[in-house]
């Protein structure tokens, strides 16, 4: 059984205001498997941050099911931990409380919050900075407290909606290696978004490519380099031209067709 | 290079602006005060219609202290008035801020109440308080009961509106957030939205103690024979204008300090906000 299972997922948006609906992803079919490291890739608008939202339960398909650990998904739950695209904290709590705020909800005392949040912070290297607000660190620094917040809940499946997109070059590279660090580290089934196919093949051991409007899967490449990646390597590159072309492809048929 | 030789100069200007710190507050009332005084004593009105500061000030150190009975009758007695006034605000601040920060969570949070609870409320909200006095007169009687209702009913609605606001402006990613971490409804209320909404009903919270004290003298003049806006009224009857801008300026000595007080509880409150707003800079 495959941790994540879509079937047949439709979603159409409904524009009120202009009065047609959108058919944002059509018919989605895959399954992810535990300890995946599943990357979408698409351009902006095709669906992918809507498929992630339907996975975390944020919001619910037209039609198809969505099933986690052979669960249907029907609303929000910490056995899917969110890494949003900005990093969505708690402003008024510090960065230790930020991460430790789902033990803080079920009722666990302070001091064994702190205990096990110090673990979390050591793994995205916040030492030092635990008591700080998120208004006191860099976005670089705030996202890593939302990563250790959604590794905290020790979930069985992390989504991740394009969550270094807003960092800078080098800070992004940083945050790739550790990201990869801790899934190698932990084992958790990772689905990644991403518009950069760069970043798709550092991060993924399987790559999803998305078309652009209606959402459809245009092919799953399973990517297999060991790591660390050398994003120079023959095997790289072969991998990056196969996925480009798919891309290509879609821009060519989608300026054919208009 | 030209940046060191450029702030060396600076530096005994900005040591001046040291040594006057907590002057400037200052400047403002002195010249004030200072052109009423000499407006006053230049005969152009007479004493009586005009009195100058020093009078009034006289007439305030009498009121509170009582040293030579000038101000007759209330010689010594401003305490237990500007505690009556207090006791009436705080009243009625505390009611309106319970039930405004309720409502206003209800209302902001869920459409139900907004459908059922908001129209009723936004109806009520554009009579003016002091048109409830005869009302307020009827069903409280003539007591600390109709100025408490009246200071309510200036101080709810600005805490209302502003409640309703700070939650509707809520960012609903940290609403996601919070579900995705397993908060439960009541959780969610408590432990996201209303801290999130908390600067939003502070800047309620501190129009609604400036409209109670407000309506604590309006309450006072009709409805209650104590308190600094009873004092006030009683003394414009006997043409004591001395006392009347006295009464003036405890209400507004008063209502500046409840401010604050509220200030200091926001900026501990809030103290996590001012790294990213103007009120957080430096100087």
């Amino acid at each position: 059984m495959a941790a994540i299972e879509l079937r047949n997922i439709v979603k159409v948006f409904s524009d009120k205001r202009r009065g047609r609906d959108l058919l944002t992803l059509d018919n989605i079919n895959l399954d992810i498997e535990a300890n995946d490291f599943v990357c979408l890739l698409g351009p902006s608008g095709c669906g992918k941050s809507t498929l992630l939202n339907i996975i975390a339960g944020f919001e619910q398909a037209t039609s198809g099911r969505t099933l986690v650990d052979g669960k249907q998904v029907e609303r929000p739950g910490s056995d899917r931990g969110v890494v949003f695209q900005q990093p969505t904290l708690m402003p008024w709590l510090t960065a230790i409380d930020n991460i430790a705020f789902h033990l803080k909800l079920k009722g666990v005392a302070k001091a064994e919050r702190y205990d096990r949040a110090m673990e979390s912070i050591d793994l995205v290297g916040l030492r030092g900075f635990e008591h700080h607000h998120p208004s006191e660190m860099s976005g670089g620094m705030n996202q890593r407290v939302g990563i250790a917040r959604a590794l905290l809940m020790n979930p069985s499946v992390i989504l991740m909606d394009e969550p270094f997109a807003a960092l800078d070059a080098q800070t992004k590279l940083e945050m790739q290696e550790e990201l990869v660090a801790i899934w190698q580290k932990r084992r958790s089934t990772i689905v990644f978004v991403t518009h950069s196919v760069d970043e798709a093949l550092v991060l993924g051991n399987k790559i999803v490519v998305m078309t652009k409007r209606p959402g459809r899967i245009r092919e799953a490449v399973n990517f297999d380099l060991p790591r660390p990646r050398d994003i120079t390597s023959p095997e790289f590159n072969d991998a990056k031209r196969h996925i480009l072309s798919l891309i290509r492809e879609e821009s060519t048929r989608l300026a054919q067709a208009s | 290079m030209t940046s060191v030789t450029d702030t060396a100069p600076a530096r005994p200007a900005f040591r001046l602006t040291r040594a006057f710190q907590g002057l400037e507050r200052l400047v403002v009332p002195v010249v004030l005060i200072a052109g009423w005084e000499a407006f006053a004593r230049s005969g152009m009105l007479p004493p009586a219609l005009l009195p100058a500061p020093s009078a009034v000030l006289h007439a305030l150190g009498d009121w509170v202290f009582g040293f030579d009975e000038t101000t007759q009758t209330y010689s010594g007695h401003w305490l237990r008035d500007a505690l009556a006034s207090a006791l009436r605000v705080f009243g009625g601040f505390a009611l309106a801020s319970l039930l405004g920060i309720l409502a206003g969570v209800a209302i902001g949070w869920s459409r139900l109440f907004e459908k059922t609870l908001e129209p009723t409320l936004q109806m009520l909200r554009p009579i003016p308080p002091v048109s409830w006095i005869p009302l307020a007169i009827i069903w409280f009687g003539i007591a600390d009961k109709p100025a408490i209702f009246l200071v309510f009913l200036g101080a709810f609605f600005p805490v209302l509106m502003n409640s309703i606001h700070g939650v509707k402006t809520v960012d609903h990613n940290l609403v996601r957030a919070g579900a995705m971490m397993g908060a439960n409804g009541r959780q969610m209320l408590t432990d996201i939205v209303l801290p999130a909404a908390l600067p939003s009903i502070f800047a309620g919270l501190r129009i609604a103690v400036g409209s109670a004290w407000m309506l604590t003298v309006t309450a006072e003049m009709v409805a209650v024979k104590s308190g600094l806006g009873y004092v006030l009224w009683d003394s414009y009857y006997f043409l004591r204008y001395d006392i009347v801008l006295a009464a003036m300026i405890s209400i507004g000595l008063l209502g500046y300090l409840s401010d604050l007080g509220l200030k200091a509880i926001m900026a501990r409150t809030l103290r996590w906000q001012q790294a990213t707003t103007v009120q957080g800079r430096a100087g």
